[in-house]
């Protein structure tokens, strides 16, 4: 292949890809066929993992490589197109394929800040980024600065910052395949972790970067084309259009006057949907009592007594809780779970939703005195605002946050020039893109669905997916008819982020095929994020600690040994930490993103587009900048021990961010300016990087 | 290694360039946040504005940025001759 010229190996590439798509749509036809023959769902089920497992393993192994350009950027040769393919699979972890249209459907115009902050992101790539990295042409971020601003220490904080990202996302991602593999198959769900784990490793052990890159598009062809096919055809469906982007306005509409009835106890609907609020308040009180008695029992030293009696009255239980507190939190999940439905639904396109004070102020007391309807509002306003701050703060760190994380920017360096590096960023976003916008039309999809077929239906002739899924696991589905009416009301329905994406085949009426797809879908989207962010890991320890800065002497053989082997160990270590189902896994996805941007945001860009930044600016950028925003998320955070009352604005821990990002910023001006300013190299290896090509210039590219 | 006057050139063209596509982006993103609410009073084809903006408007204008930035600075590196030789 290395005969090839770039435009042969470009058209040879499409070719390639091209005849791989038609396989695939072929291999899902066939077993369409065969599903009609009466195949049954659970070998569909392993049999789309085994295929498409051993297809990744397959590219794994035919691009399996000695050479260490190869193993590290994937011999810079990957045309603009494809590494922009790649990118995508790269950047679309489980929480974008299967999360972000759960989300959607939940928050409404709130989880938009997803959809801005995982995209807006790419235009900081490009314009800052990309093609500066390009033409520095190393192998890894942390060369970046230890080149940039000299000595280890900074090299050595970058490597610091990139495992500490990777890592926490590295997790979320095993645990994604692990809960996919379990679905799909019913195995284990810890037995899921190994197994998706091996299709990982298969792909990048032996190839490093030339083989995910080559997988992860592959990957990406999959993810795409499993994400569309259910959306259009439940757009054709509901819409009669099969371009739902387009057609879920009007469906939005139709969504909106329907929430509008829902909360109108003058209509029907919106009577049978306010006895079973009503309903749900009485329980919550219920619960708040139960609560109230058992802080008493707790103060008159008799919780033991307490717990023992409430044993007793529940039948004792296998799964009764150990201690008094356990006890309380889950009476107080309950009541929180009862308040919450007894609310009113909050419009999806609505932004900022105050806390309806008002509303509730004038539905309890009509005759209310203006001076109590001003203190209404001014409380609904202040509610509005901090959510307003808070999703701004969130966009914010999203975004600069994907112009930070390692794997992203690793990407650039695989391109065959700066040139095609520019033109990457475009693709990649448009790859992005293809999903990302179609995600809030599922979003408002599914909710319509949800409010004509479902709601107000007797509970006997509800769809069959709603008690499979009710029985596969009742946080993701639920229909408790609590008011007795037989009739269903929204308050009634449970409905979890995770289901939206994995019902839509069965909601459109689809053969189970295609639910094995979109799992599938889930899948590559899930190991191809993995297998990106395992090899960010394996070679900031080993090419920027081994070969940087223990033993420089080192063979390729043995650099490529050591790489290797340290893939193996950090792989290992994050499927078992997957597998102790660490809580909070979310949280600690997001904060990836803040961490990041606060760490080498200010570092990176100031070291292009500022010649003056130097050794100790970096220095002590990168550690006020990851300190402020570590020690915010440890103040606010309760999981640390911290409160929200700690927040400073009110600004969640999650986007703590936005305070570590202008420290970083201030650390590196101030700490440049305070000492001597870089030498004259320095100086020359920063109008390197601006130039794509320059007379007499000095090289910085890495064989 | 000597910039010239054009390297110079080149490189404020540059900056200028990065600094009017980020405002672009600063506009799309956070003024349209900041004023969601008002905006969202507007409704075109079913979609209200701000709702639009954050679920397409915005993503749209994101690629554009992107693909305007490649093309115009793949030509300036070529107008100011520091343009890489071909692969």
């Amino acid at each position: 292949m290395t005969a090839l010229t770039q435009t042969q190996f470009y058209s040879q590439l499409k070719r390639y890809y091209g005849f791989y798509t038609g396989g695939f749509i072929t291999f899902v036809i066939v077993l369409a066929i065969l599903e009609q023959m009466g195949l049954p769902a659970a070998w569909i089920g392993y049999i789309f993992l085994g295929a498409t497992i051993a297809l990744y393993a397959g590219i794994g192994i035919m691009s399996k490589t000695a050479d260490v350009s190869e193993y590290y950027v994937a011999g810079r040769r990957v045309p603009a197109l494809f590494n922009g393919m790649a990118t995508g699979a790269d950047w679309m972890s489980a929480a974008s394929f299967i999360g972000m249209a759960g989300t959607l459907y939940l928050s409404g115009y709130d989880g938009l800040a997803f959809v801005m902050g995982w995209t807006g992101g790419y235009v900081l790539v490009a314009l800052f980024l990309a093609p500066y990295l390009r033409k520095f042409g190393q192998f890894t971020i942390p060369d970046f600065l230890g080149a940039r601003y000299g000595g280890n220490v900074p090299r050595t904080l970058g490597v610091l910052a990139a495992i500490i990202c990777s890592f926490v996302y590295v997790v979320a991602q095993i645990y994604g395949v692990g809960l996919i593999t379990a679905r799909l198959t019913g195995l284990e769900f810890a037995i899921g972790v190994y197994v998706g784990l091996a299709g990982i490793l298969v792909c990048s052990f032996l190839g490093g970067m030339r083989a995910v890159t080559w997988t992860q598009v592959a990957q990406y062809i999959i993810l795409i084309i499993a994400y569309m096919i259910p959306v259009v055809w439940l757009s054709v469906n509901i819409a009669g259009n099969p371009v739902p982007q387009l057609a879920y306005g009007q469906v939005l509409q139709q969504v909106t006057a329907k929430e509008k009835e829902l909360n109108d106890p003058g209509t029907a609907l919106g009577a049978a949907e306010a006895s079973a609020r009503a309903a749900h308040k009485a329980k919550q009180a219920e619960f708040e009592a139960k609560i109230k008695a058992l802080d008493e029992a707790v103060a008159a030293g008799q919780g033991a007594d307490f717990l023992a009696a409430e044993r007793t009255a529940a039948g004792d239980p296998k799964d009764f809780p150990a201690t008094v507190d356990a006890l309380k939190d889950k009476w107080k999940k309950a009541a929180d779970g009862h308040k919450k439905a007894s609310g009113p639904v909050a419009a999806h396109a609505t932004a900022f939703a105050g806390k309806g004070a008002e509303a509730k102020l004038l539905r309890e007391k009509p005759d209310a005195s203006a001076e109590e309807i001003a203190k209404a509002r001014a409380e609904d306003r202040a509610e509005s605002n901090k959510k307003r701050l808070n999703f701004l703060a969130l966009v914010l760190c999203l975004m600069v946050g994907t112009a930070s994380l390692p794997h992203i920017l690793m990407r650039y360096y695989t391109t065959p020039s700066v040139r095609e590096a520019r033109k990457s960023v475009f693709w990649s976003l448009l790859f992005i893109f293809l999903l990302y916008f179609t995600a809030p039309a599922l979003a408002v999809l599914v909710k319509y669905e949800v409010y004509h077929s479902l709601v107000g239906t007797p509970f006997a002739d509800l769809p069959a997916w709603v008690a499979k899924w009710a029985a596969v696991d009742p946080t993701l589905m639920k229909a408790v008819d609590i008011n007795l009416d037989g009739i269903v009301q929204l308050a009634e329905l449970t409905l979890g982020g995770d289901l939206i994406v994995l019902v839509t085949p069965e909601i459109a009426g689809l053969p189970y095929v295609i639910s094995g797809m979109v799992a599938a879908g889930g899948l590559a989207a899930a190991l191809s994020t993995a297998d990106g962010l395992l090899l960010t890991i394996a070679n900031a320890l080993s090419h920027d600690v081994y070969y940087k800065m223990i033993d420089p002497k080192a063979s390729t053989v043995r650099r490529l040994a050591v790489s290797k082997g340290l893939l193996l160990v950090v792989a290992l270590v994050a499927a078992y930490t997957a597998s102790l189902k660490p809580g909070d896994i979310l949280f600690l996805v997001g904060a990836a993103f803040s961490l990041a941007a606060s760490a080498f945001f200010p570092a990176l860009v100031l070291g292009v587009f500022w010649k003056r930044a130097n050794y100790a600016g970096a220095v002590i950028g990168m550690t006020v900048g990851l300190g402020v925003c570590m020690y915010y998320m440890f103040i606010t955070y309760p999981f640390f021990g911290g409160s929200p009352d700690n927040e400073w604005f009110g600004i969640k821990p999650i986007s703590g961010g936005v305070f570590g990002m202008p420290a970083g910023f201030l650390g590196v001006i101030i700490g440049s300016l305070l000492s001597r300013a870089p030498a004259k190299e320095i100086q020359e290896l920063v109008d390197h990087v601006r130039y794509p090509s320059l007379e007499g210039d000095i090289e910085t590219k890495a064989a | 290694m000597q910039l010239t006057d054009k390297h110079r050139e080149y490189w404020r063209r540059n900056l200028n360039l990065t600094g009017v596509l980020l405002a672009i982006w600063f506009v799309v993103t956070f003024v349209v946040i900041w004023f969601a609410k008002e905006l969202n009073e507007v409704v075109i084809a079913g979609f209200p504005f701000a709702f639009y903006m954050g679920a397409q408007g915005a993503l749209i204008v994101y690629v554009l940025i992107i693909w305007y930035y490649a093309r115009r600075m793949n030509q300036l590196d070529q107008e100011y001759g520091v343009h890489e030789g071909e692969e």
